[in-house]
């Protein structure tokens, strides 16, 4: 049986707000235990909530970005459940009159096309406390600086086929919150973090089938292991003649499992109603408005202009868009270097490579796009070739030094001496003499691919710091003398 | 000193008769003597009351005292008090001392009121009777067998026994106005919005709205002033200027249109209750006013309609009482569940249980709109009646209760039959209008309240007409038997 | 509406209450008679009546994102019943 995969994300992006959605206190990573709290986040009796505009502004924003219909009147509900993490017994959320309502977000394929995934509504609502479960006597400890942070959980239609799917949809909506500032996108604190709901149906068959939900999943990586474990899982079971149990699970990274989440295994009935303690939100078109005009340049519009008008390939361009962050560095070393083209080669090159191996973001990388750009106008001033250059800039990686002290101190400044480069050029033909006689007898159309091993060798002698262009000239022009 | 009103007292303080230290004191004393009687105090905070009587003094001597500077008070035990403990009456919270002030509570300290101690009350405020409370039943002044009414059953039967001159109270639905019926005291709900509700425990937060109960309009008046304000901390706070509610209490009644609604003065009102407010009535339209027939025809579905409501919002409102973070925790528990479901079974008691239980029926999945939404609606179908009974007359008034306190124990038995006591009262707080009591006379010993009712933020108004009332009648100047000041009642009352 | 034992069994769990055997019969009964005064209700025409939440059908007024209160861990950590390094404590939590 052939399957086809159905996937709905739904992703919980922590608004940037100075405060939390409905107390004035701070919000901020890494604090220690119950230190960013007040009674309104503790549920302590008779405290109120007031709802911060900035989330509400964060919101509206979001959904002009993704072309959304905005709801001009939105009610706070309380989604009532009983877990020590959520001190009031209620999360405060939006049920049926969500802040944002049917919107769209593109994604590039890997074979280059594009594809619409529908977003079915983005609503508000307050985070939870977190449990810690080392031992504290046999109990767990609950921290409740988390709790009433404000989240946007935006939810898609299952409209994916593949966990690249997926994972490319977290990627644009990534740099969609990225681009417009209402998160600072850190997944590795929880700053976005998604379920997955994955089912399976036969290929051509309408009929959704049952589906699992994977839940807190905070990396793209753990996205596609999750996802693809859970088809795996799901294909057995079905190819099995079993039937899968809709249930809530939880992906262990350490084991590249899912296991059915225990706390979630009781039925539960949240018995939403609208939150008396708030009003209902109401807006008008001209706020809606004036935010949809304040929108900065959205990463597909980036991209297009990365094409038109910095002349990248649309690949390229849909690369560097991905995300708001990657985007800035490319232009700013743009900026400095004035060559779109080389920037983005690098940026997409070395810069990738070094941040894979290291496993950071741009937003971490040693080397700043200021060097970068520095070190590429090297390049194209001819002071250093293409393979000093990757010397330098493990040198600026390791941060030994600014570009053009690396260059004094490496000896990689490039050798542009014509008579230089002419004496090593003779050497080496001098040297290799079975080799030039292969060069001669061999075909006009062979000789350029022949040409290489002399300039390695030229390059070889001047350590790697000849002018490969004038290198390659000369050769051929000596060489063919010899004819 | 305890037949003083707080006006007298805010006049004597300024002349220096006492000090607030002395009244303080005495105030304080007398309870620990006389209130064993009534048990209308949960604990006193003497330490803090002292201090703040010591501050109002200094501030009396400086010329910088505001009217109820060093006047004693006390809040009923809903409210929450930074430093002393807080309970809502129930064994939840027996050992709560909040960090925090309540928004009114605050105010009343800026002004330098002194709360001498927390009153007692129904659980977490449900209920028409104190009896509802860990703290035990609560006894009316008037008559020692009979309820002081409930809620806020402590502050009124507190204030009716001359133990403290004012108290804080909450009305949910009917909490400050039936007690203070019962109990012959002057009580107001404000307009839904008026007076924060930050810092008072949540009962049902669409309805709760926290009042004062005194001993005359003017002292009400002087309390609201304090108490009534926006605050940016509750959401449903409204924004909009508080008139000094003194101000007009001596203005004629004059052309007053009073509307009475044929549904106030149905079967199940006791005859006499119904003589007494009659006879009120003729008073205020002999000083000028005009009474019309008027009909609030939905009347009766607020009793339905309320205890779908405020069950429904207080089931959610009293989950954080989980003993995590405060309040009452059980021994032993074997796990999460164990711990939760023996924790608030143990903590609660019976009557908060069952509304508990009522609310997540109601909100619960396939019921829900079929209760909750439904309620919604006929909330609305009664907020639209005052709306077009509001736009004929001025007020509308009535009974508050349909008979004269009861004896204790005589409804403990059958919630229901308790809960249609709350008739006449429901109907204001699901409308969200202001509404206040003032005693009309008595029925074999025990008072009768007269029901005013206005339009939204009318809470002058109703405190100009109530006043009026009060310089013509002198019902609400009669003093318990239980309290030995009934030898200066004059004949009319006794 | 009448409800049975069971009901009140699974309101109970709901409600996070533990409901002694002895008292469930008390709680049917009424809980039962609530509902019937309730259910007067179910006879009356609401059709196109907008439900009310809000006496004053006011709108949510909106804070400024700016911090108003300090740490007071101190303060809420002393009036917990369990707490260790500033955490409160619970029965083991399971995920």
């Amino acid at each position: 049986m052939t399957w086809e995969i159905v996937i709905g994300l739904e992703i919980h992006v922590q608004l940037a707000t100075k405060t939390k959605l409905f107390s004035g206190a701070k919000i901020g990573f890494g604090a220690a235990p119950n230190t960013q709290t007040t009674l309104v986040d503790l549920g302590m009796p008779g405290a109120l909530p007031v709802f911060n505009e900035a989330a509400l502004r964060m919101a509206v924003t979001f959904g002009t970005a993704i072309d959304a219909q905005v709801c001009k009147h939105s009610v706070f509900a309380r989604k009532n459940y009983f877990y020590p993490d959520s001190p009031k017994g209620y999360q405060t959320s939006q049920m049926d009159h969500p802040i944002v309502g049917l919107g769209h977000l593109d994604i590039q394929l890997e074979d280059g096309t594009t594809k619409r995934i529908g977003v079915t509504r983005a609503h508000l609502e307050e985070d939870a406390g977190k449990s810690l479960h080392e031992d504290y006597d046999g109990m767990t400890g609950i921290d409740l600086n988390r709790s009433s942070t404000p989240l946007l959980e935006i939810v898609s239609e299952p409209d994916m086929r593949s966990a690249k799917e997926a994972v490319a949809y977290m990627r644009k909506m990534h740099a969609i919150v990225t681009t417009i500032g209402i998160s600072d996108g850190n997944m590795a604190q929880g700053s976005m973090r998604c379920d997955a709901n994955v089912s399976l149906r036969p290929k051509g068959q309408e009929k959704l089938g049952t589906r699992t939900e994977l839940k807190n999943i905070n990396s793209f990586k753990f996205i596609e292991r999750a996802i693809n474990i859970e088809v795996e899982r799901q294909i057995d079971i079905l190819e099995d003649g079993g039937k899968i149990v809709q249930e809530t699970r939880l992906y262990d990274a350490d084991k590249n499992e899912t296991r059915p989440m225990r706390s979630k295994e009781e039925a539960n009935d949240y018995r939403y109603f609208p939150c008396p303690d708030l009003l209902p939100i109401e807006i008008d078109d001209a706020y809606i408005e004036a935010i949809r005009q304040s929108l900065p340049e959205l990463p597909d519009q980036r991209s297009a202009r990365f094409v038109s008008t910095l002349g990248l390939s649309e690949y390229g361009a849909a690369v560097l868009s991905s995300s708001r962050h990657l985007a800035d560095y490319f232009e700013a070393v743009v900026d400095v270097c004035d060559d779109a083209k080389l920037s983005a080669n690098w940026v997409m090159g070395e810069v990738a490579k070094y941040m894979n191996q290291n496993n950071i973001e741009i937003e971490q990388c040693p080397v700043s796009a200021a060097r970068l750009g520095q070190l590429i106008c090297r390049i194209k001033d001819d002071t250093i070739n293409g393979k000093g250059a990757k010397t330098v800039f493990e040198g600026l990686w390791n941060q030994t030094g600014e570009v053009d002290e690396i260059i004094a101190s490496s000896g990689l400044k490039q050798v542009n001496d014509v008579f230089a480069i002419d004496l090593m050029v003779d050497e080496v033909i001098a040297n290799n003499p079975k080799q030039v006689a292969q060069y001669l007898e061999a075909q006009e159309d062979k000789r350029g691919k022949m040409l290489g091993f002399f300039m390695g060798q030229v390059m070889k002698a001047s350590k790697g710091s000849a002018n490969p262009g004038q290198v390659n000239g000369l050769l051929a022009k000596k060489l063919n003398a010899l004819c | 000193m305890t037949s003083k009103t707080l006006d007298q007292i805010s006049k004597d303080l300024a002349a220096g008769t006492y000090s607030s230290r002395e009244i303080t004191q005495d105030t304080i004393a007398d309870i620990k003597t006389r209130d064993p009687i009534y048990n209308s105090f949960i604990s006193l905070s003497e330490d803090l009351a002292l201090a703040q009587a010591t501050a109002a003094d200094v501030r009396i001597k400086a010329g910088t005292a505001d009217i109820l500077t060093g006047v004693p008070f006390a809040h009923k035990d809903l409210f929450c008090t930074q430093g002393h403990v807080t309970t809502a009456a129930s064994k939840m919270l027996a050992n709560f001392v909040p960090p925090y002030e309540s928004t009114v509570g605050q105010r009343l300290l800026t002004a330098g009121a002194v709360c001498v101690g927390k009153t007692n009350m129904d659980e977490f405020a449900m209920g028409s009777s104190n009896e509802n409370s860990f703290f035990g039943a609560v006894k009316n002044p008037w008559d020692l067998t009979a309820v002081p009414g409930g809620s806020s059953g402590g502050s009124a039967a507190a204030v009716a026994a001359g133990l403290v001159p004012a108290a804080t109270g909450t009305d949910t639905g009917g909490s400050i106005r039936q007690p203070a019926s019962f109990c012959n005291l002057t009580g107001i709900k404000p307009t839904y919005g008026r007076v924060s509700r930050f810092g008072i425990i949540a009962y049902a937060s669409s309805l709760d709205q926290a009042g004062p109960m005194c001993q005359s309009a003017q002292d009400a008046a002087m309390m609201l002033n304090v108490m009534a304000g926006f605050d940016d901390q509750d959401s449903t706070s409204v924004n909009q200027e508080t008139p000094d509610y003194t101000a007009d209490l001596n203005l004629p009644l004059t052309g007053l249109k009073v509307g009475l609604p044929k549904e106030f003065f149905g079967a199940g009102l006791n005859p006499q209750v119904a003589q007494c407010i009659m006879a009120a009535v003729k008073e205020i339209e002999a000083l000028g006013a005009q009474i019309i027939d008027i009909s609030l025809p939905n009347l009766e579905l607020s009793i339905p309609a309320y205890y779908v409501i405020a069950p429904s919002e207080a089931s959610s409102n009293l989950s954080r009482f989980d003993g995590v973070r405060y309040g009452y925790r059980c021994d032993q528990p074997t796990d999460l569940m164990d711990f939760y479901c023996r924790t608030r079974a143990q903590g609660f008691g019976t009557e908060v249980k069952r509304r508990i239980m009522v609310g997540t029926y109601a909100l619960s999945e396939g019921y829900y709109d079929a209760y909750y939404v439904k309620a919604q609606r006929i909330r609305r179908m009664i907020k639209d009646d005052f709306a077009r009974a509001l736009s004929q007359v001025d007020v509308i008034m009535g009974p508050v209760a349909p008979s004269p306190a009861f004896d204790l124990g005589s409804n403990t038995k059958d919630p229901v039959a308790m809960y249609l006591e709350d008739i006449y009262t429901l109907s204001a707080n699901m409308a969200g209008i202001p509404a206040m009591s003032t005693p009309a006379g008595f029925v074999n010993g025990r008072p009768v309240g007269l029901h005013i009712m206005g339009n939204y933020f009318a809470e002058a108004k109703l405190l100009n007409i109530a006043h009026q009332y009060q310089q013509v009648t002198d019902w609400h100047l009669q003093k318990p038997p239980s309290t030995g000041l009934a030898a200066s009642n004059q004949e009319k009352g006794a | 509406m009448a409800i049975e034992n069971a009901d009140i069994e699974k309101i109970a769990v709901l409600a996070r209450l533990q409901v002694d055997p002895n008292e469930i019969n008390d709680y049917t009964n009424s809980i039962s008679s609530i509902l019937s005064l309730i259910d007067q209700m179910q006879q009356v025409d609401t059709n196109g009546i907008e439900p009310l939440s809000n006496p004053h059908d006011a709108t949510q007024r909106l804070r400024e994102d700016i911090v108003t209160c300090d740490n007071q861990r101190d303060a809420f950590i002393a009036i917990a019943p369990a707490t260790q390094d500033g955490l409160y404590l619970v029965p083991k939590v399971l995920d």
